[in-house]
């Protein structure tokens, strides 16, 4: 009954979807108010059918109504109660209901919290996202319907895949779709926009926020993703270039470009054209993310939904949303109007290089995962990809953008003087090459990438304290004058800081974590002492360990260091009995500048057990960074300036935050 | 204003080109995509050991019996996926099973099959793509199916999974033995 309820639900959804879709949209070319103000109450009865039915696909999972064919087949009565609430969306149908259910509450604080919105924006704005909910609703409802029954009933389910079955995953997916889809707001207000034929500093204010929200989720969740692949695959990488990542990744950087470029329209009203283009581009890449894990196009075992049929009804969707956008586009975005002139050497000259950098980069990546497919489509030669392609291609984008990166900030809009910037940043320079002489010294004959990763590192972190101290006019003004400027200082300067200080840290993980890894594989008896870095680590033994769906083997080891206990450490690897297959768990010691790693594979107490023993410096430095990124993008996002819908204001302060460089 | 008009058509013209290969993609079966080596005999190659005391091999030793090749490396995501059927075949001696090890440091590779478990007869190490150019492998793992006489029967890029092992391979290995 409860099933029928979720169903209906998700059909209502879709006739509200069509009627949001329609009636404002066409009230705004008319100028109707009445048919404009439709599209309020229409998607807050979206969110409220949706949140039906997602509880409804929940209800079946929690009571593990196994004439629900999805709960069959994703879910099983032995499962703890965490995964059989994360079951609901570790699959293809149910994550469609998140997905859908996640844009509706989009449209419904759109439509709330939106009130300064011009009304033909805020109705059109609406309409194009509606439009959208309309077409993943009919895939659900026609293709991939969440609340099929099946007659009779199974005693029991098939599971989740195990692999699933990790507290980082259950919460990973509700993350990266509120990015994925919160770039669908970016979307709408391009698609409006071009439809409205305006584009102005006062659109980019109400771009902003949204796609900042977008940005930090999808942040967060790329970060959740690749430390579950860290400590649940097992053997000890934190990034593979796979194309689930991939399809993550891309969008990220053009979502990461847009926000630079949006910047430019709203202090300088220029970069109109391009900056509607990114927003379509960074929705665009966040439907082919969607596309490429749920299609099968591409084989990856992150693809748990194999099914071409499905792919022909996504591929469909995907050419008349990306399609139709950019034909509009084609259409329409001559007709804007260009803005404010500059001079190459300019902060907006640098937000350009930022953004040709990141979008080559994101095109390299996305050759990098399709181009296998294209030449088999037309059925040419082949290529080889995987990591070394990736890091050969991406790599090297990245270092102009982090050189750029320091500057950047520092440059006066319109017209910069790059060298009295560069004269002011004599100190970063000196902390530079401080650095690369010390790394070179300790790391003497080894990877010269490594010295190049912690001078890129130091010259992007202090040229951020720097820009900083500037702004506060640190040693300039007088102590009380800096601090009070400091307080003064708007949050998105504090959000701009620690992101990209947040990035400079990103930057000493990954190197330290890519280049000065070390590793011992062997196989030990217990009693038996293996010795990595300046660890020893003793085996104690070996036993079975049951758990609530799996039996584990669990190892027990002494990590000593200079003879003093530092702690013990108990690998897993588990053997699911539903599936018929089995999951490493690894044992982790993170200390503030390194991992112990340890997992342990084939074999038994009795004649001894392989263990691998990683020992991965700077690693705790990825997720830290990742989380100072987070941090800057939400602290960037509570600016006053930039609350939702809030109007260009003039602050009484203006002329000490214009003082203070506030721009 | 023209040529300006021109310019705002490229991403569309370009969003258009890459459905059509999309689509085309889509046709084919995500996991068996038919190869040019289909029917042909092996391409030449000769690979050193990776495993010291296990035999490379080359083209040359693919002949008389049926094998399984398989390529594969350590970085790679779905190659552990379909490990433990490589186990399983390698323990019950169906059909011997040959390794090349693609693009790979052997350091690598040897603490993969440590950690893991190692499936095959002989292994041969490519980290240079020399085999793997002849083979086309543009990605890992992919598994080759060689006749008696020494000829590809079967390509399959991706992993191997139980139902395409039962349904597809282990008959054409029973069959191939006759």
């Amino acid at each position: 009954m409860i099933a029928e309820i979720g169903q209906f639900a998700l059909a209502l959804a879709l006739v509200t979807a069509l009627a949001q879709a329609t009636i404002p949209l066409i009230g705004a070319a008319r100028g109707t108010p009445a048919w404009m103000a439709v599209a309020r109450p229409a998607a807050i009865v979206q969110l409220g059918l949706m949140v039906i039915a997602f509880a409804a696909l929940t209800h079946a999972y929690l009571t593990s109504d196994f004439s629900v064919l999805n709960v069959v087949q994703n879910s099983n009565s032995l499962k703890p109660l965490i995964y059989k609430i994360s079951g609901v969306w570790g699959n293809h149908e149910g994550s469609l209901v998140l997905w859908v259910l996640i844009l509706a509450l989009f449209g419904a604080m759109v439509a709330v919290f939106g009130t300064n919105l011009p009304p033909s924006l805020k109705a059109r704005v609406l309409s194009v996202q509606a439009m959208i909910a309309v077409g993943f609703l009919a895939f659900m409802l026609f293709s991939s319907n969440p609340f099929l029954r099946v007659f009779p009933a199974p005693p029991d389910g098939n599971g989740l895949n195990p692999l699933l079955q990790d507290p980082g995953l259950a919460f990973h997916p509700p993350i990266l779709y509120a990015g994925y889809v919160g770039f669908s707001i970016a979307f709408s207000f391009a698609i409006a926009a071009l439809i409205e034929g305006k584009v102005d500093a006062a659109w980019a204010r109400w771009v902003r926020p949204w796609t900042l929200l977008a940005w930090s989720f999808l942040t967060a969740g790329i970060g959740l993703g690749s430390w579950w692949a860290y400590y649940e695959l097992g053997w000890g990488g934190w990034w593979y270039w796979d194309p689930v990542e991939n399809a993550s990744f891309m969008p990220w950087l053009v979502g990461t470009a847009l926000l630079h470029s949006a910047l430019v329209v709203e202090r300088r009203d220029a970069l109109k054209t391009w900056t509607i283009l990114l927003a379509i581009l960074t929705f665009s890449l966040s439907l082919v993310g969607t596309f490429l894990v749920r299609s099968g196009v591409l084989t990856s075992v992150h693809a748990f939904a194999t099914d071409p049929a499905r792919g022909i009804f996504i591929l469909m969707l995907l050419v008349v949303v990306i399609g139709g956008s950019l034909a509009l586009y084609a259409v329409r975005a001559p007709v804007l109007k260009g803005g404010g002139l500059f001079s190459p050497i300019s902060r907006e000259g640098s937000l350009i290089l930022n953004n040709l950098l990141l979008t080559t980069a994101a095109a390299t990546v996305f050759l990098g995962t399709l181009y296998p497919l294209f030449l088999e489509a037309i059925g040419g030669g082949k290529v080889s990809v995987g990591p070394p392609f990736f890091n050969t291609t991406f790599v090297p984008l990245m270092i102009p953008l982090v050189i750029a990166l320091g500057a950047g900030p520092l440059l006066a809009w319109k017209r910069g003087d790059l060298a009295g910037v560069l004269g002011r940043l004599k100190f970063a320079f000196a902390a530079t090459m401080t650095v690369a002489v010390i790394a070179s010294y300790i790391t003497w004959g080894q990877s010269v990438f490594g010295v190049m990763g912690m001078s890129l590192a130091a010259w992007l972190a202090t040229s951020v304290l720097v820009t900083f101290a500037e702004r506060i006019g640190l040693g300039r003004v007088a102590f009380a004058d800096s601090l009070r400027r400091l307080s003064n200082l708007p949050r998105n300067i504090w959000g701009m800081t620690f992101a990209h200080f947040g990035f400079a840290i990103l930057i000493v993980g990954i190197t330290g974590a890519s280049i000065w890894q070390s590793e011992n594989v062997l196989i030990m008896q217990p009693g038996e002492t293996a010795q990595i870095s300046s660890y020893k680590l003793t085996l104690d033994g070996v036993r079975d360990q049951p758990g609530p769906n799996y039996t584990a083997q669990r190892a027990t080891f002494t990590v000593r260091q200079d003879g003093e206990v530092t702690t013990i450490l108990e690998p897993e690897r588990r053997s699911y009995m539903v599936q018929n297959s089995q999951t490493t768990e690894a044992a982790i010691y993170s200390t503030a500048f390194a991992d112990l790693y340890v997992v342990i594979g084939d074999g038994d107490g009795a004649n001894g057990i392989t263990v691998r023993l990683f020992h991965k410096p700077f690693i705790p430095w990825i997720w830290l960074g990742i989380l100072i990124l987070v941090a800057g993008g939400l602290t960037s996002l509570s600016d006053r300036r930039l609350r939702v819908g809030a109007p260009a204001r003039k602050e009484k302060s203006a002329p000490l935050l214009a003082a203070a460089g506030a721009d | 204003m023209l040529a300006r008009r021109v310019l705002f058509l490229v991403p569309l013209s370009a969003f258009l080109v890459l459905a059509v290969y999309l689509w085309a993609g889509l046709q084919n079966d995500p996991r068996i995509i038919p190869s040019a080596l289909i029917d042909q005999p092996v391409p030449e190659f000769e690979l050193p050991p990776l495993v010291p005391d296990k035999l490379g091999f080359g083209n040359k030793d693919l002949n008389g019996q049926v094998f399984i090749v398989n390529i594969f490396a350590s970085w790679c995501l779905p190659c552990r996926v379909e490990h433990p059927l490589l186990m399983k075949l390698a323990e019950e001696n169906i059909v011997p099973v040959y390794g090349i090890n693609w693009k790979d440091r052997p350091a690598d590779a040897l603490a993969w099959l440590a950690e893991l478990g190692d499936p095959y007869a002989r292994i041969g190490q490519d980290p240079d793509n020399n085999a793997g150019v002849d083979f086309g492998v543009y990605g890992v793992p992919e598994t080759y199916i060689i006749d008696a006489e020494g000829r590809i029967r079967f390509k399959q890029v991706g992993p191997i999974f139980p139902e395409i092992l039962e349904e597809t391979i282990l008959p054409l290995i029973r069959e191939l033995q006759g």
